[in-house]
């Protein structure tokens, strides 16, 4: 008789050979989200008197590779926010899923004035992108939220794959933050400017960056979103086609091609 | 800080470099490339990165200054010219009305703020079930213990803590990322502490000051440090910062300035070069 | 002799449809003593009763500050109050956390009668044996809910509950119209009124069995005890002597 009580009740191994436990060893420790695969490029968000504009290309790459041309990465939350994904696509399209869920739960009883606002919405986007990345796997997005706080002013924050959050008059990710960042400045330097700026002109300020990063960005397109949200609510137009293009200093670029001087 | 991380480039200089080890081998998934047989590597996704900047604190008789500039870079470009470094503790609701506690943080923002957030609930809790404030002493304890409690996975940060003791005079507690603090009379800390402290030791605890005619050599009388008036601090506290902004590029934009008396606390912003 | 087969447990069904391990727990509620909550438009108000045990004992709880926006008075069971308080404090930071918002009043009373109606459905658990009021102010102005044992929430103009409360809620129902337009200090009068029609013929408010609780547009929750409620008490009760604790004088 097996003396040991947690051999009692088991396969003998002189019946039945020993357990096979090979299934349960993969051999490979389970792995999370090493690196980006499909990528959307820069966002960029400036906030004006009485609301934000916020654009975003409608370009996914694969490495280098302009992979698919119309993904939308400006997503309408409600009437008050509008989100701008940069970095990974797939990690783009979880956190609209749960963002959609959110706002299912939040309007469930009674579609009403209390509706989240972007800085609700920022928060509880930040505690996400922070939650995963102390679990070692995070979200690979860098993600503007555009609209109103609580008290209907305007709204501009950013968080990212670290969970690092900060807010300004005038924010930007990946190459916007080189390229773009400096014209909005000097556009808006401080809140009060962003407190006199107009509506025309912040777009104005905005299509110039998409322009600016057209030019400059390998990873860009000439197609993209952009968004203004007011108290009127959010206007949102995808398909956005860059005018007024001039390559003319083009020609005056020398030593990365074949010219000779 | 120690040393700059900028997208895991480097390892936690403080630390060892080897990763926390999972309990069992099929549950380990981290940043950290497969290895047959795990070695201690350098991560190779970012896991922390540097956010700039630098705080100050200085207690004095019956009050406490803690200081932070407003700027938060990622490596070279400045995310924004304003994100404070000094969050109250404690208090009633968002505003935290009647704190008497700030804690300052430098370092990692994601960390610095989820280590606020974490004080500043268990302060509140404490209030609720004991009703009454926490003190400093009792607070800067808890904060050393919560900071141990990652100790494999520290909060990158640097925290000040500054407030009113038991006896009405100002505290201030020092601390290293994975918990060690002790009180201190004034203490500099993030990427420009090693600019800020020589001034420190100087100007507040009157390093390398004698008194005037006390003979030369051994006679030599070493002038004795005392406590400080406020405005002659937050003097000090505005030099320290202007002269840190012309040498290190990380510090800049704005200096958030918190007074903590027994009446409460008092905040001003004071414009810094944005260059 | 007639024996309720019935009522040893919370989950089964008398033939006539009653639970009545839900209704023994009701029973604590009207045990304890009363509290009121009224609200107008701008103000939310709560008036408790304390009791003491004997001379010798400190009075009882009634009014819980949770958030700075919203507070709890209780009539029943205090130690399931202690409970249920404790979990809607945590939740509200952790809504304040998650969210940078104050919790909607509506979303942590559901909580909380999510939490009392699951006791009256699984073997073994017994409902709370408490009811609250719960007054304060969210994004969508002034709130007051009442909570039941059984897990039942609504939201009321006015509502009081306990021991005599049935005087109370009379007083409340004649003077409803008044409630909505009341500024904050005839609202706090209401609701000491409201209170002091429970009262019995030999009891009288005053400073040390009175609580008061008040949240209004842009004020937080506020609780008054002690020297705090004299001010109110003077202004309800204008013709009553000079102690708060003195028999009524002719003057």
């Amino acid at each position: 008789m097996n003396h040991f009580p947690e051999a009692w009740g088991r396969p003998r191994d002189d019946v039945y050979g020993a357990y096979n436990g090979a299934h349960l060893a993969s051999g490979m420790p389970n792995q999370h989200t090493q690196s980006p695969i499909v990528t959307g490029t820069s966002v960029v968000g400036i906030k004006f008197k009485d609301g934000v504009v916020i654009a975003a290309d409608n370009l996914a790459s694969y490495g280098s590779l302009a992979r698919f041309t119309d993904v939308k990465r400006l997503h309408r939350f409600n009437s008050k926010s509008v989100l701008g994904f940069g970095g990974d696509v797939s990690d783009m399209q979880y956190l609209d899923r749960l963002l959609t869920s959110l706002d299912i739960r939040e309007n469930y009883h009674s579609a009403d004035d209390a509706a989240l606002s972007a800085k609700n919405l920022h928060t509880y986007l930040s505690k996400v992108m922070y939650k995963r990345r102390s679990d070692f796997n995070p979200l690979w997005n860098h993600i503007l939220v555009a609209g109103l706080d609580t008290e209907e002013k305007p709204f501009l924050a950013s968080v990212d794959l670290l969970g690092t959050t900060f807010s300004s008059p005038s924010l930007a990710t990946g190459y916007g933050a080189h390229l773009a960042q400096p014209i909005m400045r000097k556009l808006v330097p401080d809140e009060e400017a962003a407190a006199r700026l107009g509506k025309e002109e912040a777009i104005q300020a905005i299509k110039d960056c998409m322009k600016v990063l057209f030019y400059r960005d390998a990873r860009s397109m000439d197609r993209y979103s952009i968004a203004v949200i007011t108290k009127e609510g959010v206007d949102l137009n995808e398909d956005v086609k860059l005018e007024n293009q001039s390559w003319a200093f083009a020609d005056r670029i020398r030593g990365y091609g074949t010219q000779v001087n | 800080m120690a040393s700059i991380i900028h997208m895991g480039r480097e390892d936690p200089g403080y630390s060892f470099s080897a990763a926390p080890t999972a309990a069992s081998a099929n549950r380990e998934h981290s940043f950290y490339p497969y290895v047959p047989n795990p070695s201690p590597l350098p991560s190779n996704s970012p896991r922390y990165t540097d956010n700039g900047g630098s705080t100050l604190g200085i207690a004095g008789a019956t009050f406490t200054i803690m200081a932070g500039d407003t700027r938060s870079t990622s490596g070279y470009s400045i995310n924004t010219r304003y994100a404070p470094k000094l969050f109250l503790i404690g208090g009633t609701g968002t505003e935290h009305k009647s704190a008497r506690i700030v804690l300052s943080v430098v370092g990692f923002a994601a960390d610095g703020h989820a280590l606020a957030e974490r004080l500043d609930t268990i302060v509140k809790m404490y209030k609720y079930q004991h009703g009454k404030d926490m003190s400093v002493a009792a607070c800067a304890q808890r904060l050393s213990h919560i900071l141990y409690g990652k100790r494999f996975f520290p909060y990158y940060v640097q925290a000040l803590l500054g407030g009113i003791d038991e006896k009405g005079a100002g505290a201030l507690y020092s601390y290293d990322p994975v918990g060690s603090y002790e009180r201190e009379q004034c203490k500099a800390a993030g990427a420009a502490a090693s600019l800020i402290t020589p001034f420190l030791d100087n100007q507040v605890n009157y390093k390398n000051q004698y008194v005037p005619g006390s003979g030369s050599g051994l006679d030599l009388q070493a002038r004795q440090a005392v406590p400080l008036p406020q405005q002659h601090v937050e003097t000090l506290v505005r030099d320290a910062f202007s002269s840190a902004v012309e040498r290190h590029i990380e510090v800049g934009d704005g200096l958030q300035m918190m007074t903590i008396t027994v009446d409460g606390i008092q905040e001003v912003l004071i414009p810094l070069k944005q260059d | 002799m007639f024996r309720n087969n019935y009522d040893n447990d919370s989950v089964t069904f008398s033939p006539q449809g009653r639970i009545f391990q839900v209704e023994y727990a009701q029973e604590a509620v009207k045990q304890g003593s009363v509290v009121v909550g009224v609200v107008s438009k701008t103000h939310t108000v709560l008036a408790a009763l304390k009791r003491n045990a004997e001379d010798l004992s400190s009075y009882q709880k009634k009014i819980i500050p949770i958030d700075s926006h919203y507070g709890v008075a209780l009539a029943g069971l205090a130690s399931d109050a202690r409970v249920l308080s404790n979990f809607m404090k945590q939740q509200s930071l952790a809504s304040r956390l998650t969210y940078d918002r104050a919790i909607p009043l509506g979303e942590i009373t559901q909580r909380i009668g999510d939490r009392a109606q699951a006791n009256t459905q699984n073997y073994g658990k017994r409902p709370y044996g408490v009811g609250l009021l719960i007054a304060g102010v969210d994004a969508k102005g002034p709130h007051l809910f009442e909570f039941q044992p059984s897990g039942v929430t609504q939201e009321m103009l006015a509502c009081g509950i306990g021991a005599r409360s049935q005087m109370a809620r009379t007083y409340l129902e004649r003077n409803l119209e008044q409630f909505e337009g009341a500024g904050r200090e005839e609202l706090i009068k209401h609701a000491l009124r409201a209170l002091k029609e429970s009262l019995s013929q030999d009891k009288e408010l005053n400073v040390d069995n009175t609580s008061v609780g008040v949240a209004g547009v842009g004020e937080d929750f506020a609780l008054y005890e002690g020297a705090g409620v004299a001010q109110w008490l003077d202004a309800t009760f204008e013709n009553r002597g000079e102690g708060a604790e003195s028999m009524e004088v002719d003057s």
